[in-house]
C-alpha cells in the first residue's frame, strides 16, 4: 500500500527550484509549472559557496607537513606539499585503513595489481561523450542550475509532458494527457563547483534515483583548499532509501565542511563524517513523521545506504567508505597504472578476501552485490573505513556508485571511460562515465563524482 | 478546524491503497479509494450536532409506508409500520422538511397534505402522528407512483439534502417491472432512499434494487416487532447527512481502460454502469449524500504498456460537489499510480486492501449464485459456492455474514469450505441473507 500524498520533506524552499515562481509554505508542486517540490532535493545553499579564491595566496612552505599520524605511501618522499599541521588524530588509527593494508589501492604504484597494463587509449575507450548528456535519455530532466536562464521560465501553462509531447502536466507532475510522470528533480542532477563536479542519474531501469550526492569546496585553517565529494546509493530493498542517500551525503558533507576548516586531520574528519552520516540515517527510522505508511511490499525496515567519499587537502587525498561504493584514482599520465582506492563490504569481497573464492567466481555468484556493511539503524555495527594516500602525480579521483563500476569494475577498465581531459572538465568527465552507464544498459542509479588532484593543490593549475 | 469556505461541509479526506509496481509488460492496475468524511452531522452514531444559532437544517425526508392489503396479514405489520413511521418522526429534527405517502396500487398523502410538505416541530409531529392512526390496509402494490409521489413533494423544498424512507411487504404486483425501473430512472440523481422489506413476502432484488438505484441502504425487517428502531436509526442515519449528489470523479490517461469502478465498504455496490462523461477523459460515479462516514471504492483499470523504469498517472480520483453555478467543487483527491520496475517482490506482491475487496466482492457474489442455485434446485452447485462463500466469509473475518451463513448451511470445516446444505431454511434466514449478502467488513487491522 502507498499513499499517494506524501508530505514534502523538510526543505523550505522559497522559489520554485524549476521556474523560479515564488512558493507558499506548505505548496506539495509549483503553482506556475507544476514542478514536484517534495523530489526537490535539500536546499543546497548551505555547501553553495563558489570554490575558495585562487590568489596565489597559499602560505609560503614553512613549517614541515608533518602529520604524525597520517599514513604516507611509502615511497613518496615528504615534500611540502601542504603548509598544515595536523593535530593528533587519535582515533583515526583504531578504525583506519592504512595504505599498506590496503591491496591494490596506493595510487603511487607499484604494488598495484594488474599494474602492468597501461591504461587503454582514453579517447578510443569512450564509448558515449556527448557534451549535452541531456538529450540522450528520454526522461531526462533538464537541471534548472544548467540549463539556459531563457528556458529555465517557461511560461506558465505551456510545459508539454516529455513522453507524449501532446498534453500539459498537472500540478502533481504528470501529463494531462497521457498520464506520464514527469522528470523530478532527482532523476538527473548535476553539480559543479571549480574543483570537482558530480552528476546522477535514475537510469533507464529504475523508476526514482535513490541515489544521493555532495559535493563542496571549502579552506583548511591555512587558506589551501580543501575539495569534498560524498555519494551514496540506497539500499532499495529497505524503506526510503531515497531519503537515507540524501540524509547521508548531506550529513557528511556538512560534518567535514565543519571540521576541515577547524584543522581535523582529513582523514579524522572522514571518519567523523561517517559516523556523522549514520546518525542521520539512523534518526530516518525513528522519525514516524517520515515514514511513508501502508508501503506496499517493501519490510519495513529502516532507511539505508551505502557512502562513499573523498577529501583532497593538503596535498592528501582521503577516501572513506561503508558499502561497496567505490573510489578510483586514475592518474593523468595514462601510462602510470590506475587504481580502485576502496574496498567492498561485499559478500563478493569477503569470500575473495577469505580466500574461498577466487574474484571471477565470487563477481559471478548471484550474492556477489549483496552488501555487508551499510549505514542504517539495523546496520550490526557500523565500521567506517578510511585510507589517506599521498599521490605523487596529478590525476583525477572518481567517486562513484555500483550503477558505474558494473560497467567499468577494474581500475583499467574504468580508466579507459575517463576522458583525457578529464582534470580540466570534471562536469564533463562525469557526464561521459554517467553516459558509459546508461549505454551499458543503465540498470541501476548511477552517480559520479569527479576530484581532480594536482600536486600544487593552491595553484592556479587545480582549477 | 475552521473551514470558512462553506459551513457544515464535512471535510473529505481520499486515501489510495494499491500496489503501483507492475511487472514488465503489466498493464492491470488496481487500486482501493478510501473516501472518509469528518465534521458533519453525527457524533458517535447519533444525530447529535452543534448548529450555528439561527440557522435551519437543509433536508426534506418522505416516508413510503406499505398500506397494500396484505398489511393486515397479521395485522401486527400495519401497526408496527405506525408505531415506526412515529418513531422515525420523533427523530426528526426541528426544521426538517417532511410528508408521509401512504402506498398501495397508488400514492396517497397521508400528511400534510395538498401536494406540500410540513416543517418539523412539536405541533407538526403531533399532526403527522394523528394522521397515521388513519392508515389503513387495503390495495395493491404500484412503488413507482409512491417513488414519483415522493420526488414531487420532495423537489417542493428549497434544501440540499432530499431523502425518502420506504417500506413494503409485498412484491410489486400492480405495476410493470419497467414501470418501477421507469420511475427509478425518474427519481434517481433527484433523492436518496432506504428500503425496507417486512416480513418475508416481497422480493429481495425489488427492495435491494430500489436502495442501489436510489443510493440507499436495503434491509430485511423479518420481525414487525423491529421496525421501530430500524427506522429510528435510519432517520438518525438520514439527519446526519450533510452533503448531496457527492460523485466519485475518475479521470484517465488516453489509451487507458476503466475495467470496473464498485463501492466495496460498507457494501458491495457496482458503479461501472453508472458514469457520466464530466469532461475530456473523466466521469462521474454517484456516490448520493454523505455524513460522517467512510466509504471503500475499488478502481481497476487497464493501463498502455510502457517501459521498465516508468511511471504513470493510472487515474486521479476526486470527490466532487456541484455547485449552485454549475461547475463542481473538488472536495477531495488521490492518485492511482503505475509503476513499472524489474523487482519481482515488488511487482507480484498484491496489496492487501485489494486483495480483501476483491474476496468480499467474490463472498457477495457467491453468495447470490448459491442461493439462486438452491432455489433452482441445483444443491451441488449451491453446496459449492454457499461452501465458498463460508471459506470466504471466514478467511475474511466477516462474522455476521458468517453467521448468516450458518443458518442456510451446516458447517464442516469452514477453512476448507466443506458445507452441507440445511433440510430446512426459514424464509426470513434465507432473504437475510440474499438481503445482506453485500454487506462487506473492512480490512482486519
Amino acid at each position: 500500500m502507498s499513499q499517494m500524498r506524501q508530505l514534502t520533506e523538510g526543505a523550505e524552499m522559497s522559489s520554485c527550484p524549476s521556474c523560479e515562481e515564488p512558493l507558499e509554505s506548505g505548496d506539495l508542486y509549483c503553482g506556475a509549472c507544476g514542478f514536484d517540490l517534495s523530489a526537490a532535493p535539500e536546499p543546497v545553499s548551505a555547501d553553495d559557496h563558489p570554490t575558495i579564491a585562487i590568489n596565489g595566496a597559499a602560505p609560503q612552505g614553512g613549517s614541515a607537513p608533518q602529520a604524525p599520524q597520517a599514513p604516507q605511501a611509502p615511497e613518496v618522499p615528504q615534500e611540502p606539499a601542504a603548509s598544515v599541521q595536523w593535530p593528533e588524530a587519535p582515533d583515526a588509527s583504531t578504525s583506519t585503513h592504512h595504505p599498506g593494508e590496503l591491496r591494490g589501492t596506493d595510487s603511487s604504484g607499484g604494488e598495484l595489481p594488474g599494474a602492468g597494463a597501461p591504461a587503454a587509449e582514453p579517447a578510443a575507450a569512450v564509448r558515449f561523450d556527448h557534451p549535452q548528456g541531456a538529450d540522450e535519455y528520454a526522461l531526462q530532466a533538464p537541471d534548472p542550475r544548467t540549463v539556459a536562464p531563457a528556458a529555465a521560465t517557461p511560461p506558465a501553462g505551456t510545459k508539454l509532458c516529455v513522453a507524449c509531447r501532446t498534453g500539459t502536466v498537472d500540478q502533481d507532475g504528470y501529463c494531462e494527457h497521457c498520464g506520464h510522470a514527469q522528470p523530478r528533480e532527482r532523476d538527473h542532477m548535476e553539480r559543479e563547483l571549480d574543483a570537482v563536479a558530480a552528476v546522477s542519474d535514475r537510469g533507464l531501469r529504475h523508476h526514482r534515483n535513490e541515489d544521493a550526492f555532495a559535493v563542496s569546496a571549502t579552506a583548511l585553517p591555512d587558506g589551501s583548499p580543501a575539495v569534498v565529494a560524498i555519494v551514496c546509493d540506497g539500499v532499495s530493498s529497505a524503506t526510503r532509501p531515497d531519503e537515507a542517500s540524501a540524509a547521508a551525503s548531506q550529513a557528511a558533507n556538512e560534518s567535514l565542511l565543519a571540521s576541515l576548516p577547524r584543522g581535523t586531520h582529513p582523514q579524522q574528519a572522514m571518519h567523523d563524517a561517517i559516523i556523522a552520516a549514520s546518525d542521520a540515517v539512523n534518526s530516518l527510522a525513528q522519525d514516524p513523521a517520515h515514514a511513508r505508511e501502508h508501503d506496499p511490499h517493501r519490510h519495513q525496515n529502516a532507511p539505508a545506504c551505502t557512502l562513499v567519499g573523498s577529501v583532497i587537502a593538503g596535498g592528501l587525498l582521503v577516501v572513506g567508505w561503508v558499502g561497496d561504493s567505490r573510489v578510483y584514482w586514475v592518474p593523468e599520465d595514462r601510462t602510470a597504472p590506475a587504481a580502485r582506492l576502496t574496498e567492498d563490504d561485499s559478500w563478493a569481497a569477503q569470500m575473495v578476501a577469505a580466500g574461498l573464492m577466487n574474484e571471477e567466481e565470487a563477481y559471478a555468484d548471484e550474492r556477489a552485490h549483496a552488501i555487508t556493511g551499510w549505514l542504517g539503524a539495523d546496520a550490526y555495527e557500523l565500521e567506517p573505513h578510511t585510507a589517506s594516500f599521498k599521490p605523487d602525480r596529478a590525476g583525477v579521483v572518481v567517486v562513484c556508485t555500483d550503477g558505474l563500476w558494473n560497467y567499468a569494475e577494474g581500475a583499467a577498465e574504468m580508466a579507459a571511460v575517463v576522458p583525457a581531459d578529464a582534470a580540466e572538465r570534471p562536469l564533463h568527465c562525469a557526464q561521459v562515465l554517467v553516459g558509459h552507464a546508461l549505454d551499458g544498459g543503465g540498470h541501476d542509479n548511477v552517480t559520479v563524482a569527479v576530484l581532480p588532484f594536482s600536486l600544487t593543490p593552491q595553484g592556479a593549475g587545480s582549477a | 478546524m475552521a473551514n470558512f469556505s462553506k459551513s457544515n461541509v464535512p471535510q473529505f479526506s481520499v486515501e489510495v491503497y494499491q500496489n503501483e509496481y507492475l511487472p514488465e509488460g503489466g498493464r492491470e492496475v488496481n487500486a482501493i479509494v478510501t473516501v472518509t468524511s469528518t465534521g458533519g452531522g453525527t457524533v458517535g452514531g447519533t444525530a447529535v450536532r452543534a448548529y450555528a444559532a439561527g440557522s435551519t437544517p437543509d433536508a426534506a425526508v418522505a416516508i413510503m409506508v406499505d398500506c397494500s392489503g396484505s398489511m393486515d396479514y397479521p395485522p401486527t405489520k400495519m401497526r408496527n409500520a405506525r408505531d415506526a413511521t412515529a418513531a422515525a418522526i420523533d427523530t426528526l429534527r426541528d426544521g426538517v422538511h417532511f410528508a408521509i405517502i401512504g402506498g398501495t396500487h397508488v400514492a396517497k398523502e397521508v400528511y400534510p397534505g395538498g401536494g406540500q410538505l410540513a416543517v418539523a416541530d412539536d405541533r407538526t409531529r403531533d399532526q403527522a402522528k394523528q394522521a397515521l392512526r388513519k392508515l389503513s390496509a387495503g390495495g395493491g402494490t404500484a412503488i413507482g407512483t409512491w417513488l414519483k409521489l415522493a420526488d414531487r413533494l420532495l423537489a417542493s423544498a428549497d434544501v440540499s439534502i432530499r431523502h425518502g424512507i420506504l417500506l413494503t411487504d409485498g412484491r410489486n404486483e400492480h405495476e410493470s417491472p419497467e414501470d418501477l425501473k421507469a420511475a427509478l430512472d425518474a427519481c434517481a440523481g433527484r433523492y436518496t432512499c432506504d428500503a425496507r422489506g417486512v416480513g418475508t413476502d416481497w422480493e429481495v432484488k425489488e427492495v435491494t434494487g430500489i436502495a442501489s438505484a436510489l443510493l440507499g441502504t436495503a434491509d430485511i425487517v423479518a420481525d414487525p416487532a423491529g421496525l421501530a428502531a430500524d427506522f429510528t436509526q435510519m432517520m438518525e442515519a438520514a439527519m446526519g447527512k450533510e452533503v448531496a449528489d457527492v460523485a466519485l470523479r475518475l479521470w484517465t490517461p488516453v489509451g487507458t481502460e476503466i475495467k470496473f469502478v464498485k463501492q466495496v465498504a460498507p457494501t458491495v455496490e457496482e458503479l461501472t454502469s453508472r458514469r457520466t462523461e464530466a469532461g475530456p477523459r473523466a466521469g462521474d460515479y454517484p456516490t448520493g449524500s454523505w455524513g460522517d462516514e467512510s466509504r471503500d471504492y475499488h478502481v481497476c483499470v487497464q493501463v498502455p504498456n510502457a517501459d521498465l523504469g516508468q511511471e504513470m498517472l493510472a487515474a486521479r480520483v476526486s470527490l466532487v460537489v456541484p455547485q449552485s453555478d454549475g461547475g463542481v467543487q473538488t472536495l477531495s483527491q488521490g492518485l492511482v499510480r503505475a509503476v513499472w520496475t524489474d523487482d519481482m517482490a515488488a511487482s507480484t506482491s498484491i496489496n492487501p486492501q485489494v486483495a480483501h475487496y476483491t474476496g468480499q466482492a467474490e463472498l457477495a457474489q457467491v453468495i447470490q449464485q448459491g442461493l439462486e442455485a438452491r432455489k433452482a434446485g441445483d444443491m451441488d452447485g449451491a453446496t459449492a459456492k454457499l461452501g465458498r462463500a463460508v471459506q470466504l466469509a471466514a478467511a475474511s473475518g466477516n462474522e455476521d455474514t458468517a453467521k448468516l451463513l450458518a443458518k442456510v448451511v451446516d458447517v464442516e470445516d469452514a477453512a476448507t469450505g466443506t458445507v452441507r446444505l440445511k433440510a430446512k431454511v426459514e424464509d426470513a434466514d434465507e432473504m437475510t441473507l440474499e438481503t445482506r449478502s453485500t454487506k462487506t467488513v473492512r480490512v482486519k487491522k
